[in-house]
């Protein structure tokens, strides 16, 4: 089995197919003006002309799952005892995750510190993590509001794929990262890679270099403790925001969520579905008191939470991806990078006594 | 640009007595302009006009109670303002509303079907009927009636309809197309159940973020929001289409009388789902009904604050 091969554009269909003949194959699919994960139909090309409107995060954390079924049942022994039958729902089957881009598969690894660690295991993700293997499309070019360099990722980043395409004249290099996605690439659909390999490191090089120079964010977690308790710089920073969840459920890393039981009847299933940190509910406690009552105190967190605490925690690791949708698709362009930069901006002229030193 | 010019001098000198003004300055794309918070003489001068300023800025205003806030308005804006003003949701005497004559602004979403992504944009600009786009590829001249957003094609209200100041020679309504009634004539002529279908096609990718909501100028519950509120619980977590639906029914709802149909509800939607339309839907029905069009006057009573025992074009006794 070789570790690289040359996909034909024209074999592209005709691997999918393979492809789904074994395994749920998800590719990107246009619907309507927008470019959203779904299950593949042979009949409709999947759209990688560009990086999808959401990312692939619901593949693997799913913006809605059943965990449990339940139902209320007499005892037959004893007519005045309540019985719970309970019924587990765990996720099975093998899947592939096609067209995704790097930044979009990097952000499970940000997951799996958390879902799948010593400390937490969590088994409904572990087992559509372990069950569902990601075919990624290197990038040929960086947008505006692309920034994976700043987080130490790339355009061709292979982190949390199988397989990785990187585009080549006439279709792509396929190389495969894990040991499974190099199973997928056993078809006679392929071809050798060996000859693409230099042109496909030239391309990688000339993704690279369509980004501008990446800001040094080694400052940002001591940076944004130090401006913490500075309202009056979270008021300003978040005076646009409008405080829906739209950055959240949109980014690769945020992985926030919500568990309810939704009743009908006697019986009900325990959900567990996306939450965000831009909600007022997030954090609202019984009592009626919220440790986060404005949206100032809420961008705070998620900034916080990216750049600051997750790194805290995770030996550095920062939890963004850098994939720019939470720009891109913000209705009030709020942009994160200038967040981050006029903190660490504000930190360095406060600890330097002078605080008016905000960059954005 | 003199009426800019005019306008920031004017915000300049307004500001020492007021909180901040809001307003727009350039985005992370030339094609997107951003609100802008000016606090300071220096903020003003980030101050933007044009076709990139799609953001409604009354958005903030009924958030920002007990503040004095200033706000630049287009004229669509400014009905927001108007319904805000009428349903006593703000104060006009801690408002201070400027305003210069606005020629329409750009749906990125029609722009994005042309050139793709919007994150590869590098410039872009109007001159007269044209907007040309550069992107990578080369520049792209894209007509403006294809470009602009449907509500300024047939625009009648392209001067702030209240200001304190207003700089610039006042401009005549806009007599072009109206696809907006072209579309909602389209939905109306669907079968329920091709029209049910559309929907649930339609609201099949929502995300459920609630952008719609919270960039509504006249969606003022915001925190209390029936859509996440356990107790009454309206809606289930449970993520299927008819959930979805079930809050845009409702959303429409709590806006018949009172949408100005800026559109902001669909421009925020991250995922392009086209949902002016059940806005558009509810507003010619209380249009026919009430003849009243929200925010456009002042002085006029919306349909939800008055009361009759019998309504003139509702024949209740005849059901």
């Amino acid at each position: 089995m070789e570790s690289s091969r040359y996909l034909p554009e024209a074999s592209l269909d005709a691997w999918l197919g393979e492809l789904a003949s074994s395994h749920e194959l998800i590719v990107p699919r246009r619907e309507g003006d927008a470019i959203v994960f779904g299950p593949y139909d042979p009949a409709v090309s999947p759209d990688i002309s560009r990086d999808a409107t959401a990312p692939p995060k619901s593949t693997v954390f799913p913006a809605c799952e059943e965990l449990m079924r339940y139902s209320s049942v007499k005892d037959a022994d004893d007519p005045s005892r309540t019985l719970v039958r309970m019924e587990e729902v765990m996720p099975s089957g093998s899947r592939v995750v096609f067209g995704a881009r790097p930044c979009g598969t990097r952000g499970f690894t940000v997951y799996d510190r958390v879902f799948d660690a010593p400390a937490m295991h969590d088994p409904y993700y572990v087992a559509r993590r372990q069950n569902t293997l990601f075919v990624t499309l290197a990038c040929s070019e960086a947008g505006s509001a692309c920034f994976c360099h700043w987080v130490g990722s790339g355009p061709a980043d292979a982190s949390g794929s199988d397989v990785l395409l990187v585009p080549v004249k006439g279709g792509w290099l396929a190389e495969g990262v894990s040991d499974k996605g190099r199973e997928l690439l056993d078809s006679p659909l392929l071809a050798p890679g060996d000859k693409y390999a230099g042109e496909a490191k030239a391309a990688k090089a000339k993704a690279m270099e369509s980004l501008e120079s990446a800001a040094d964010l080694k400052p940002a977690p001591e940076s944004l403790l130090a401006v913490f308790d500075d309202m009056e710089f979270w008021n300003r920073m978040s005076a646009k925001c409008i405080s829906c969840g739209a950055c959240t459920y949109l980014c690769p890393t945020c992985y926030c969520f919500n568990i309810t039981d939704e009743n009908k009847g006697m019986e009900g299933s325990r959900l567990r579905t996306w939450d965000n940190c831009m909600s007022f509910q997030f954090t609202l406690e019984a009592s009626g008191h919220n440790p986060r009552p404005t949206k100032a105190h809420r961008l705070k967190n998620r900034v916080g939470h990216k750049f600051s605490y997750y790194p805290g925690l995770h030996g550095g690791a920062i939890a963004c991806c850098g994939c720019g949708r939470c720009i891109k698709s913000c209705p009030a362009g709020v942009d994160i990078r200038q967040i981050v930069l006029a903190a660490m901006d504000r930190a360095k002229a406060t600890s330097q006594g002078n605080t008016t030193g905000e960059r954005a | 640009m003199q009426p800019l010019e005019d306008l920031k001098a004017a915000i300049k000198e307004a500001l020492p007595g007021l909180d901040f003004v809001i307003g727009w300055e350039s985005g992370w794309n030339p094609l997107l302009a951003t609100p802008l918070f000016m606090y300071a003489p220096e903020d003003v001068d980030k101050l933007t006009w044009g076709p990139f300023n799609v953001n409604n800025p009354a958005t903030y205003l009924s958030a920002l109670k007990g503040k004095k806030v200033g706000v630049v308005v287009k004229g669509c804006d400014s009905r927001s303002v108007v319904q805000l003003l009428q349903e006593k949701l703000i104060r006009r005497e801690d408002l201070t509303v400027f305003g210069m004559p606005c020629t329409g602004v750009v749906d990125a979403t029609k722009i994005a079907r042309k050139v793709g992504d919007l994150g590869m944009i590098s410039g872009a600009k109007r001159t007269n009927g044209t907007l040309s786009v550069t992107t990578h590829e080369g520049s792209l001249d894209i007509p403006w009636e294809e470009a602009a957003a449907d509500k300024c094609l047939s625009c009648q209200y392209p001067n702030a309809i209240i200001s304190d100041h207003f700089k610039g020679d006042p401009l005549p309504p806009t007599l072009g197309r109206d696809p907006a009634a072209e579309q909602l004539a389209a939905l109306e002529a669907l079968a329920p159940a091709e029209l049910f279908a559309h929907w649930k096609d339609a609201m099949d990718r929502c995300i459920r973020c609630y952008a719609c909501r919270n960039a509504c100028p006249m969606c003022v519950c915001r925190d209390h929001c029936i859509a996440q509120t356990r107790d009454p619980h309206w809606i289930s977590q449970d993520d299927t289409v008819k959930e979805k639906l079930m809050f845009q029914m409702i959303h429409s709802l709590h806006l018949a009388g009172r949408c100005t149909e800026c559109g902001e509800c669909q421009r925020a939607c991250p995922v392009d789902i086209p949902i002016l339309a059940l806005r558009r839907k509810l507003s010619s029905v209380v249009k026919n009904l009430f003849d009243y069009q929200a925010g456009v006057d002042p002085n006029a009573v919306p349909p939800l604050f008055t009361f009759q025992v019998e309504e003139a074009k509702i024949n209740e006794r005849g059901w």
